[in-house]
C-alpha cells in the first residue's frame, strides 16, 4: 500500500484579522487532489481572506496551514500552486503583451535561468487552453474584462499547477469566457489538479463543483455537496436582494420547495 | 562637431551621457509600470542631503549621495510595502526634509559658493572629473546588470505583486533591490541632468516609447534608445550652444515624446489595417428584434428560473 496522498490544502482552525478586526474565527478547509471546492458566502464573510491565508498573504494568528502535507513555514514548492487573484484589470502603467503576462507564470520553474523552449511551449499551451493563443502578441490593455480574466487564468496554468486557486474568476466575465473557464477547469480536474474557487454564486460552474464551503462571519456555516441549482440563495440567513423584482416569485418557489 | 571629440572633458561628458541614457530609462520603466513615476523625483530631493554631506566632509558628493539616497529609498520602500494610509505624508517629510537639510549643510560648508550646489541641481556634465566618471561607470554597470538581468523577476513584481508572491519570487527583496537601483541611478544621473530633472530622464523616455509599443520588452528597449539619443544630443547641444546640459536633455526628451504621440495614432491605424482578420470596416450585423433583446441576455438569477 502506498501512503495516502496528503490534501493539497489543509487549513485548520484558522484565525486571522485584518486591520484589527477579526475576519476568520476558526475556519477549517480541506481540498484534496482532483477535488473542486467552491468557497461561498456574502460580502465580508471572509472568503477572500481565507484564500489569502491559503496563499500565505495573510498571516494566521491561530491554527495551521499545510500545503501538500508541508507546513506553510517550510513550504517551498510554489510552482505547484496556480493563483488567479481577484482583480478588475491585467493592465499596468507600461504596455505588456498577453504573452509577457502569461510568461510570469513560469517564473517559479525557470527562476534565474533563461526562458527556454519548454517554458515557451507551456505558455502556448496555457494560452491555447483559454482560447487566447491568437491574441498572444496583443497588449493586455486592449482586451475586454473577460479576456483579461482568461489571460490571468492562463498565467496560473502556465506552471501546470497541482492546485488552482481562483478568487472570484467569474466577476465581470462575459458568457463566452465563462464557458471557456468551465471547460478549462474541467480539463485541469481531469489532469488531477485540485481547485479552490471563491464564488459569489455557483452559476455555470455548478456541475463541476464537488463540495461547497459556505462562510458566514468568518465561520464555516456549511461544508458539503453544493445545493443544486440554488447556490447561496437557499441558505439560511441569505438576504441577497436582486435588482430584478419580477423574478422574486422564483425565490419564493425555491424556498417553499426546500423548507 | 568632430573637433569637440578632441577634448578630454567632452569625451568624459559623452561617456557619462550614454551611461545615464541607458540606466535612467532601464530603471524608470519599472517605476512607471508600478505607477510610481515620481519616485525618482523624491529621491532627487533626498540626494541633496547627500551632496551637502559631501561638501561638509570635503569628499566626493557622488558617494555620500549614494549612501543617503539608498537609505532614503529603503525607507520609502518600507513605507510603501506597509500600505500605510499616511504613507504619502511620510514621504513628503522625507522629500522636503532631504532638500532643506541639503541646502543647510551646503551653506555651512567651506565651499559655500553660489554655483556649487547649482551644478548638482541642474547638472553640469562638462565639468565631470575622471574620478566622477569612474564612479558613474561602476554604479551604472551595476544598475544595468540588475535591471536587465532580472527583468523577468522585476517585471513580475511590478506587474502584479500579489501574484508574484504566490510564485515564490522573493518579492520583498526584489522591491528593495529595485528601490536601491533607483537611488543609485539618481546619483549616476546627478552630474548629467541634475537632481531636479533626474526623474524626467527616468520617466519621459518610457512615456515616449510606449506611445509606439505594445510589449514591455519593446518599451524598455525603445526607452533606452530614446534615453541615449537625447542624452548625447543634449550634451552636444550644450557644448555647441553653451546651455546647461540637464535642461537641454529633458526638453529634447519631451520633444521626442510629442513627436511619438503625434505619429502614434496613424501608425496604429496602419498596423490594424495590416491584420488580415480585422473584420469588416463597418457594422453589417442585423440587430435583434427589440422585444426579444432581454431574452438574449441572461438575467443574474437565470439559474433559478430554470
Amino acid at each position: 500500500m502506498t501512503p495516502p496522498t496528503p490534501p493539497a490544502v489543509r487549513l485548520h482552525d484558522a484565525v486571522a484579522s485584518r486591520g484589527g478586526r477579526p475576519v476568520l474565527r476558526g475556519v477549517d478547509l480541506t481540498v484534496r487532489p482532483g477535488e473542486v471546492v467552491a468557497l461561498l458566502g456574502a460580502n465580508g464573510s471572509g472568503k477572500s481572506t481565507t484564500v489569502k491565508a491559503v496563499t500565505g498573504a495573510v498571516p494566521l494568528e491561530r491554527g495551521g496551514l499545510d500545503l501538500f502535507g508541508t507546513p506553510l513555514a517550510r513550504f517551498r514548492a510554489w510552482h505547484r500552486i496556480g493563483y488567479v487573484p481577484q482583480r478588475t484589470t491585467a493592465a499596468s502603467g507600461v504596455p505588456a503583451t498577453v504573452r509577457e503576462v502569461v510568461s510570469t507564470g513560469r517564473l517559479p520553474l525557470h527562476r534565474l535561468l533563461p526562458f527556454r523552449r519548454a517554458d515557451r511551449t507551456a505558455v502556448d499551451r496555457a494560452l491555447a487552453a483559454v482560447g487566447m493563443l491568437d491574441r498572444a502578441r496583443d497588449g493586455v490593455a486592449d482586451l475586454s474584462g473577460g479576456q483579461q480574466q482568461r489571460v490571468l487564468i492562463a498565467r496560473a496554468l502556465a506552471g501546470s499547477p497541482d492546485l488552482l486557486i481562483m478568487d472570484e474568476p467569474m466577476a465581470g466575465v462575459d458568457a463566452a469566457s465563462q464557458q471557456v473557464l468551465a471547460d478549462t477547469l474541467r480539463a485541469e480536474v481531469a489532469r488531477g489538479a485540485a481547485v479552490l474557487l471563491v464564488l459569489h454564486e455557483l452559476g455555470p460552474l455548478e456541475p463541476l463543483i464537488d463540495r461547497a464551503v459556505v462562510l458566514r462571519d468568518g465561520c464555516v456555516a456549511h461544508d458539503g455537496p453544493p445545493v443544486p441549482n440554488t447556490g447561496l440563495h437557499a441558505l439560511p440567513g441569505h438576504d441577497h436582494v436582486h435588482p430584478h423584482a419580477d423574478h422574486g416569485h422564483d425565490h419564493e418557489r425555491i424556498r417553499g420547495l426546500l423548507s | 562637431m568632430t573637433e569637440m571629440l578632441g577634448y578630454d572633458f567632452m569625451q568624459r561628458a559623452l561617456i557619462a551621457a550614454v551611461l545615464v541614457g541607458v540606466t535612467a530609462p532601464a530603471v524608470g520603466v519599472y517605476l512607471v509600470q508600478r505607477r510610481q513615476a515620481l519616485l525618482g523625483d523624491g529621491m532627487g530631493h533626498v540626494a541633496m542631503t547627500g551632496v551637502g554631506l559631501g561638501f561638509i566632509f570635503q569628499t566626493s558628493p557622488v558617494w555620500t549621495a549614494v549612501v543617503v539616497c539608498v537609505l532614503g529609498a529603503v525607507t520609502m520602500e518600507l513605507v510603501r510595502a506597509r500600505g500605510n494610509q499616511r504613507g504619502d505624508l511620510a514621504l513628503a517629510m522625507l522629500f522636503y526634509g532631504g532638500m532643506a537639510c541639503g541646502k543647510l549643510l551646503v551653506s555651512k560648508s567651506a565651499q559655500a559658493g553660489a554655483g556649487s550646489l547649482e551644478s548638482y541641481l541642474w547638472g553640469s556634465i562638462l565639468t565631470v572629473s575622471p574620478a566622477d566618471l569612474a564612479a558613474i561607470a561602476a554604479l551604472g554597470a551595476v544598475v544595468i546588470a540588475v535591471t536587465l538581468g532580472l527583468r523577468r523577476q522585476l517585471f513580475a513584481i511590478c506587474q502584479d505583486e500579489d501574484f508574484a508572491k504566490v510564485t515564490g519570487v522573493p518579492v520583498r527583496l526584489l522591491n528593495l533591490l529595485l528601490a536601491v537601483m533607483a537611488a543609485v541611478t539618481v546619483t549616476v544621473a546627478m552630474r548629467v541632468v541634475g537632481l531636479l530633472l533626474v526623474s524626467a530622464l527616468m520617466v519621459v523616455p518610457v512615456a515616449a516609447a510606449q506611445q509606439l509599443t505594445r510589449s514591455f520588452a519593446a518599451t524598455q528597449a525603445g526607452a533606452i534608445a530614446v534615453g541615449v539619443i537625447v542624452a548625447l544630443a543634449g550634451v552636444t547641444g550644450s557644448y555647441e550652444l553653451d546651455v546647461p546640459s540637464g535642461p537641454a536633455i529633458v526638453l529634447l526628451a519631451i520633444a521626442v515624446f510629442a513627436v511619438f504621440s503625434a505619429i502614434a495614432a496613424p501608425l496604429a491605424r496602419r498596423r490594424h489595417r495590416g491584420t488580415p482578420d480585422a473584420g469588416p470596416q463597418v457594422c453589417d450585423v442585423r440587430l435583434p428584434d427589440p422585444q426579444r433583446a432581454d431574452a438574449a441576455t441572461p438575467a443574474p438569477g437565470a439559474g433559478l428560473a430554470q
